[in-house]
């Protein structure tokens, strides 16, 4: 299978791990993953908190470069990459008016007809069988907190799950034999990008979501998200630092715990690259 | 030759105000057939019927347009004043230039006028084409239905069973009561339900005029007003007659650990049962899925210790038919089921987060717990309440966009039942609205405030568990805040929705439903306990959510109707219905299959031939099925069906005097 992939400001930067495990994950089950030339800004916060029309005619820019290379689906591993595709297709299909506006902007004749999946989807659309087949090691030390953050299940209309309890993440990891508990903070916000502005509210808010993955008896946490990830990972220490005693709790992202259980090493993972230690669990991959 | 009269009525400055009214009269009297031509302020007042009387004489009118409101609200009004004057009540014909006109071109004054005449020179090509019609008579049997046994089909049946009629109770659960007998105190007095409601039941049981089948279903209905044939399906209770409600079997019966239905699995019961001590009938039912005789075959405990050979494991569903003249829908309502709507509040998942009914069982003192408050999850006493309003009510995002009408005064009820009962409790209240219109509702409501219940105006946003607590998240958007209460106990008020099995209900008997399912009634001011189908009736919360002064209210008014209804020993029949031209049926029968009203039957007619007799078949119309929706004139092929008063010729015209 082939799909078009949207990489995305942070591939190169701090989700570096998220892009590498990914791409592996994905070639090593059958699904490749085709860079879009010349691709440029999804639209993200900075352009779609000011001005919603250049937020859609950035995301359309590279949305009419995968029809124009000939592919109907397109697909991102950074979750936020994914809402704005993902918003500005479901807007450009039914508004015609806001298609051509955007088309004059872009100088593209996007025709609207390309579908936005997230990385989740494509993988749970790959037969279960055939990711257990490439499963090599067992999981079963990691008890995992899966956690989706808010950009994949809202809004409503490209939601990729159910907003208050989401399973997708917790199929596909079940599929290496780890243990994903069930926990009360799936969709809780991480603070997102408060974390350049204000950070003891991120501080907070992280210490929450890892007290509760702590409570659910797990010993990490899973997302699908660079900037959950970064959040999580990053301001763990300073929960330690303002909060009080917090019991270390590493972050991956599922593509990482895929790959480890198809037995790639953790460098090709990336999974050195994480501020929080994990070496302790990656050893007790067996 | 028709000499119409024509009457265009203001209706104030409703019809008035964007109509030019003189100039439609002016207008009218202009048309073809027309004689006389009026307008005036109110012509459904006093005065203006007087003037209608008085034109029809004067001007020797045989046939009337009046061009007002809808037909809907008037039709009857001014049919019963043509008759005043001698006229036949069917030579009116309405032209509705209010709703269909002035209502919604109110900014176009000179189109809608336009439009007025349009109106008014199609209701005259009608009437010149109106033919009087007179209205059959149709025997009444003096006997009522109600389905469903809670408050509201005890009140309508002891009522209607009190004023000399015969009254048939039809309840699906194995006890009469309905949800009513379930609560525990009821607002704004504070009398306890079962003590209210159990003495109805008994009345109901002992009545001579009222017969009661429990554990039953409707299961087919025929006929029509006056004249319905109802099959009761009533399901096999494995216990018969002989039963003198001893308690013996279900004391030694060994299934035990069933969830008790009635305490919303609280408490557990055998497998055979009575739901709960005052059950009416007192009478247990088998329940087979559970039952050791019926799952392994072999058990026969309870058959070998009744002392009146009572256990009947042969019984099988039986099927009895009643005729009856009235039926009356009290099917009453149940809870929305929450946990498949509302993650945010855990799908279920926290035991410690109930609803409204759970929490009436609880603190009931022949509930599960004797009336005590306790946390379903260890059964500590919880000291922080919280009470979550509008679950699945005014959600139109994720459930029904109505208000359920009785969740505020209940959870001010139970929050000062809390407060009463556990000394140093907190009970914090999330709201949209406090609305407490109803006779000392208000006051009750301020006395539950000044108790010390902290109502906070917004929504809960999350709950989720924190070791043996609830942290509820919320907003109080008086104060612009999050707030976040750590509860030992939820208490959500969740919507009311039509209960389970009500569609199939509508259907069976066959009446229609409103978007949310709830019964629908035939006018939501002026008849409001009727519904669209003659004869047949509602009462209670299956019309829509209400507590229980309004549902006894209602089943007290939908009683007095159906009382109306079989006090006369005939009926007039609508002539407004479907009629066979024989001569050129050929008998197809395409407007059988057609007729949502099972009317049409096929008949056989003898003809007479030069030469020959020929028996040929035809269709033949019930004029007590028939509601005269003209499906079938549609569907005729020789146009040998015709609705009276709506006429293919009077149809007919009336489109070529619009495409003038």
């Amino acid at each position: 299978m082939k799909v078009a992939y949207y990489p995305g400001c942070e591939y190169e930067t701090n989700a570096k791990d998220y892009e590498a495990s990914a791409k592996i994950v994905c070639k090593n089950i059958g699904v490749d993953l085709v860079e879009i030339p010349d691709w440029s800004c999804c639209g993200s916060t900075a352009a779609h908190s000011t001005d919603h029309l250049l937020a859609v005619s950035l995301a359309a820019r590279n949305l009419a470069l995968v029809e124009k290379i000939g592919f109907d689906t397109v697909t991102a591993s950074c979750s936020a990459c994914y809402q704005r595709l993902a918003l500005a297709q479901a807007e450009l299909a039914q508004d015609k008016k806001l298609l051509e506006q955007v088309n004059e902007i872009t100088g593209y004749d996007y025709k609207a007809t390309v579908k936005v999946s997230s990385i989740l989807e494509i993988i749970a659309g790959v037969d279960e069988e055939n990711i257990k087949a490439k499963v090599t090691k067992s999981m079963e030390n990691f008890r995992i907190a899966p956690y989706y953050g808010c950009l994949l299940v809202r809004p409503s209309k490209v939601k990729i799950d159910d907003p208050e309890n989401p399973t997708i993440m917790d199929r596909i990891l079940q599929t290496t034999g780890a243990q994903v508990v069930d926990w009360s903070h799936k969709t809780e916000c991480c603070g997102a990008s408060l974390s350049v502005s204000n950070n003891d509210i991120v501080t907070a808010m992280v210490s929450r979501i890892i007290k509760a993955a702590n409570a659910a008896d797990a010993n990490c946490i899973v997302t699908a998200c660079a900037l959950c990830h970064l959040n999580l990972d990053y301001y763990q220490s300073f929960v330690t630092q303002t909060k009080g005693a917090l019991k270390e709790t590493p972050i991956f992202y599922f593509t990482q715990i895929l790959g480890l259980a198809m037995g790639f090493s953790k460098k090709e993972m990336g999974v050195e690259y994480n501020i929080t230690d994990t070496a302790e669990l990656v050893k007790k991959v067996v | 030759m028709q000499r119409i009269g024509v009457f265009i009525c203001w209706c104030g400055s409703n019809i008035g105000g964007v109509v030019d009214v003189p100039a439609v009269a002016r207008e009218a009297a202009k048309f073809h057939g027309v004689v006389y031509s009026a307008e005036y302020k109110y012509m459904c007042s006093e005065p203006g019927q007087e003037m209608i009387v008085s034109a029809i004489k004067e001007h020797r009118l045989t046939g009337v347009v009046v061009a007002s409101c809808s037909p809907a609200l008037h039709e009857l009004t001014f049919r019963k004043n043509i008759a005043r004057a001698g006229l036949n009540p069917y030579m009116l014909e309405m032209a509705n230039i209010r709703e269909q006109c002035s209502w919604v071109h109110q900014h176009e004054p000179e189109k809608a006028t336009k439009k007025a005449v349009d109106l008014v020179r199609r209701a005259v090509a009608k009437a010149r084409k109106l033919e009087p019609l007179f209205e059959s008579a149709i025997p009444v049997t003096k006997r009522a239905l109600i389905i469903g046994g809670g408050i509201a089909g005890i009140q309508a049946a002891l009522d209607i069973a009190d004023a000399g009629n015969e009254v048939v109770i039809i309840e699906r659960e194995p006890t009469i009561g309905g949800k009513m007998v379930l609560l525990d105190k009821t607002f704004p007095t504070l009398d306890c339900s079962a003590c209210i409601s159990t003495p109805k039941m008994v009345s109901a049981a002992q009545h001579p005029n009222i017969k009661i089948y429990t554990y039953a279903e409707v299961e087919e209905v025929k006929g029509y007003i006056g004249n319905f044939s109802v099959t009761i399906k009533q399901k096999a209770r494995s216990v018969n007659s002989k039963c003198t409600g001893c308690g013996t079997c279900w004391a030694k019966c060994p299934t035990k650990n069933i969830p008790n239905e009635f305490d919303m699995g609280m408490s557990t019961r055998k497998a055979i049962y009575i739901p709960f001590p005052q059950a009416v009938p007192n009478r247990p039912v088998i329940d087979r899925e559970r039952c050791r005789q019926f799952v392994k075959g072999k058990c026969g405990v309870c058959k070998k210790f009744c002392p009146t050979d009572a256990i009947d494991y042969e019984q099988g569903d039986e099927f009895v038919t009643e005729n009856v003249g009235a039926i009356l829908a009290a099917t009453g309502y149940d809870l929305i089921d929450w946990t498949k709507i509302y993650g945010e509040y855990g799908y279920g998942k926290y035991p410690d987060v109930i609803t409204g009914l759970h929490f009436e069982r609880m603190v009931n003192a022949s509930g599960p717990t004797g009336g005590k408050i306790l946390r379903p999850s260890d059964g500590e006493q919880p000291k922080t309440i919280v009470f979550i309003k509008c679950v699945g009510s005014r959600d139109e995002a994720k459930a029904r966009e109505y208000c359920s009408r009785a969740c505020c005064m209940y959870t001010a009820k139970h929050a000062h039942q809390v407060l009463e009962k556990i000394p140093g409790s907190q009970v914090v209240i999330f709201y949209i609205d406090v609305r407490c219109a109803g006779k000392a509702y208000e006051e009750f409501y301020l006395k539950t405030l000044h108790e010390g219940a902290i109502y906070t105006r917004g929504r809960v946003s999350k709950i989720y568990p924190e070791g043996d607590k609830l942290i509820v998240k919320g907003a109080d958007t008086l104060l612009g805040r999050p707030v976040e209460v750590v509860a030992d106990l939820v208490v959500l008020a969740t919507a009311m929705i039509p209960s389970a099995g009500s569609a199939d209900v509508a259907r069976t008997v066959g009446f229609t439903v409103d978007k949310d399912g709830f019964f629908q009634e035939a006018h939501p001011k002026l008849r409001p306990v009727e519904t669209n189908t003659g004869g047949v009736f509602l009462a209670g919360a299956c019309q829509g959510p209400k507590d229980i002064p309004d549902t006894v209210a209602q089943a007290s008014g939908a009683a007095a109707k159906i009382i109306g209804l079989l006090s006369h020993s005939e009926i007039a029949g609508e002539p407004t219905i479907s009629s066979v031209n024989e001569a050129i049926c050929s008998g197809c029968l395409a407007c059988q299959g057609i007729c949502p009203y099972r009317a049409i039957e096929p008949k056989e007619i003898v003809e007479r031939l030069p030469g020959k007799q020929v028996t040929r078949v035809v269709a033949s119309v019930n004029s007590g099925l028939c509601q005269g929706c003209g499906a079938c004139t549609v569907a005729c092929r020789p146009g040998a069906l015709n609705l009276k008063g709506f006429t293919n010729e009077q149809l007919l015209s009336e489109v070529d005097a619009l495409c003038q």
